[in-house]
């Protein structure tokens, strides 16, 4: 069974439609890449699997999503257990004001639990995960702030995987980093595709074509072609494809 | 010539700055100088003496001793340490008792010959009579008067500005009066003000924003003594009818009319902080699985917690300093009072009511002086306390 199927959805900001009737499945343990020019609804379309989107006053949404088996859109489901199973890594670091520590606690703390020990094991494997906890271990009462982007930025999946969700969305997540972290988070992205499914946006063509199985192609609200990554970046279907991932324009 | 003007602009900006902290520090300085002079001067009324007969073992008296024989509580010497004497007061009007008007000349110029006389026969009278009638012919003795002290001011329980022979400044009822409006207020103001806040800030949507926002504005732009007045006839009987009071001008009513006056204030600044909390950082809450409210007092709050600091210090800084509202409702009397629920005054209503009756330079005006200076110093404690506790809260 497919982790998520996505049936025949249309998105609404108030009458603008960002998204037009897209269907797409998405297998577990495998990375799905999102690509397209700015403002082709990729986001939004990402934001749609742990209902981000309920934040914006307005919105509509058509169709069907469903993450094993569920649809996530039904009446009496609880957004927050959605996004306890739903991991999320926004476009820019944002740790919270708070310590290393607490980063990462945080998301076990707001779901009741209080055992000390449990969440002192928790962080530790959750920045060890990330990639993070050889640089930080040491300074964990200190002020996330004082990371640099990179580590913010690892600080802040370890922080999506202290909770256990079995999907990972990431928005752009290293559209904000150098190149060196930048290596850092997609070497991470294929250790973490063995325990978790992922879904990234990303802008960059060649971050799409190392890390993702499958890519995603949008362009103005459609979604024009969904492949296995190789077929997607040497011998797409629709031209508009191929124009985007030679560069000839976006 | 671009240059040149920069120059003139950035000596400008210099210049202002400079000007306002020197007239900052010179307004601190003039309040401490008037204030201060206050320990320079007698217990006893200016220009006036205690006088007894030559023979009497008393030679200093304390105020609380004065004011006591001259309200009769005090009437015999041995109670503070004379002779078993019954005390005889004589102020200058009592005059005519002892003597007629020809006996003190038409111009009445043997008024201080007669003084002297008669405290010479009475080895048992006290005089509070004027400086001026007290020459080196004066077969009395002068009481020494001792200068107010810093114990007679600061753990002085009586504030009664205008007695005679001996007035009292003691500021213990005053500020305690202040303390018990002020924290009452925020006490009541601050949960309010709070939820009303965060109200504002993360639940109402956007019509109800735009209709409640401009309300509370307006709440700030009327006058206190409108609020004062609002009190005066909504309010006092209120609490006077709630608690079974005889009057109902009580601390607590000045409290509540403060808490009203105070809101405007926190409920806009701690809102304003809130919403300035990135919508990243709610995201990056909510996407954990965090609800909305734990969002809100785990993220929210905790981010703008500089914010909603400085409207608790803009809010308490108004209770405070108020004066016209609670002059109106507090029913201003200098006692220490022991419950919320008893008529009290603050230092602000004290200064605005008897500043325009204290003479200039004089005793009473010294002391509402140094009034103010408490009252400057409780508000930088208050601030600097409230600024540490939230400074230390912050990572």
């Amino acid at each position: 069974m497919n982790k998520i199927e996505v049936k025949n959805v249309d998105f609404f900001y108030g009458n603008f439609q960002a998204l037009k009737n897209i269907s797409l499945d998405i297998e577990a343990n495998k990375v799905v890449a999102f690509i397209g020019p700015s403002g082709c609804g990729k986001s939004t379309f990402i934001r749609i699997f742990n209902r981000m989107n309920d934040l914006i006053p307005e919105t509509r949404l058509k169709g069907s999503v469903k993450i094993d088996g569920v649809d996530i859109y039904q009446k009496g489901i609880d957004v927050d257990e959605l996004r306890k199973n739903v991991g999320m890594v926004f476009q820019r670091p944002n740790p919270f004001p708070k310590s290393i520590f607490d980063n990462v606690a945080y998301g076990l703390r707001v779901n009741g639990l209080k055992d000390k020990h449990f969440i002192c094991q928790k962080v530790e494997e959750s920045l060890k995960g990330a990639a993070l906890w050889e640089e930080v271990k040491d300074k964990l009462k200190e002020s996330a702030f004082a990371l640099s982007g990179g580590q913010q930025q690892r600080l802040c999946i370890a922080r999506a995987l202290a909770i256990s969700p079995s999907i990972l969305l990431m928005d752009e997540p290293a559209s904000a980093l150098d190149p060196i972290s930048t290596a850092k988070i997609e070497e991470l992205i294929w250790e973490l595709k063995k325990t978790y499914t992922i879904v990234i946006v990303t802008h960059n063509m060649q971050q799409a074509a190392r890390v993702s199985d499958k890519t995603a192609y949008f362009y103005l609200g459609e979604m024009i072609e969904y492949d296995d990554t190789k077929i997607i970046f040497t011998n797409p279907k629709k031209e508009s494809t191929q124009n985007y991932i030679t560069g000839r324009f976006g | 010539m671009k240059k040149f003007i920069e120059k003139i602009i950035q000596g400008l900006f210099t210049v202002s700055g400079f000007v306002t902290s020197i007239a900052i520090l010179l307004i601190v300085l003039f309040l401490f100088t008037e204030g201060m002079g206050l320990f320079k001067n007698k217990l006893v009324e200016d220009g006036y003496q205690l006088v007894v007969n030559k023979q009497n073992d008393v030679s200093s008296l304390s105020a609380e001793q004065i004011k006591d024989i001259f309200d009769g509580e005090i009437t015999n010497w041995n109670e503070i340490g004379g002779r078993n004497q019954e005390i005889i007061l004589f102020r200058l009007n009592d005059i005519s008792n002892y003597f007629t008007d020809e006996e003190l000349g038409s111009e009445l110029e043997f008024v201080p010959e007669k003084i002297s006389e008669l405290i010479a026969q009475h080895p048992e009278m006290i005089g509070f009579i004027p400086q001026q009638y007290i020459d080196n012919a004066f077969k009395g003795k002068v009481l020494e008067a001792g200068k107010i002290g810093f114990s007679d001011i600061f753990l002085g329980k009586e504030w009664i500005p205008t007695a005679t022979p001996v007035s009292f400044y003691g500021i213990l009822p005053l500020v305690t009066g202040t303390l018990w409006v002020s924290l009452v207020a925020i006490l009541l103001a601050l949960p309010f003000g709070l939820a009303a806040a965060i109200y504002l800030a993360e639940m109402a949507n956007h019509k109800m924003r735009n209709i409640l926002k401009p309300l509370i504005e307006l709440l700030s732009g009327i006058p206190s003594v409108v609020y004062g007045f609002f009190g005066l006839i909504v309010i006092v009987p209120l609490v006077q009818k709630l608690f079974h009071l005889p009057v109902g001008e009580t601390g607590l009513t000045g409290s509540i009319v403060l808490a009203i006056m105070a809101l405007p204030t926190i409920i806009t600044v701690s809102e304003d902080a809130m919403r300035n909390c990135p919508r990243s950082m709610r995201e990056a809450s909510l996407a954990l699985g965090g609800s909305k409210w734990q969002t809100i007092y785990k993220i929210v709050i905790p981010y703008s917690i500089s914010g909603i600091t400085s409207a608790v210090v803009l809010g308490i800084g108004r209770a405070v300093g108020e004066t016209m509202a609670v002059l109106m409702v507090t029913g201003n009397s200098a006692v220490i009072a022991t419950s919320i629920l008893q008529p009290l005054r603050t230092i602000p209503a004290t200064i605005a009511a008897e500043l325009g009756e204290a003479p200039d330079g004089g005793v009473h005006y010294q002391a509402l002086f140094l009034l103010g200076i408490i009252l400057f110093v409780i508000t930088q404690i208050i601030n600097s306390s409230v600024e540490y506790v939230s400074a230390k809260n912050k990572i």
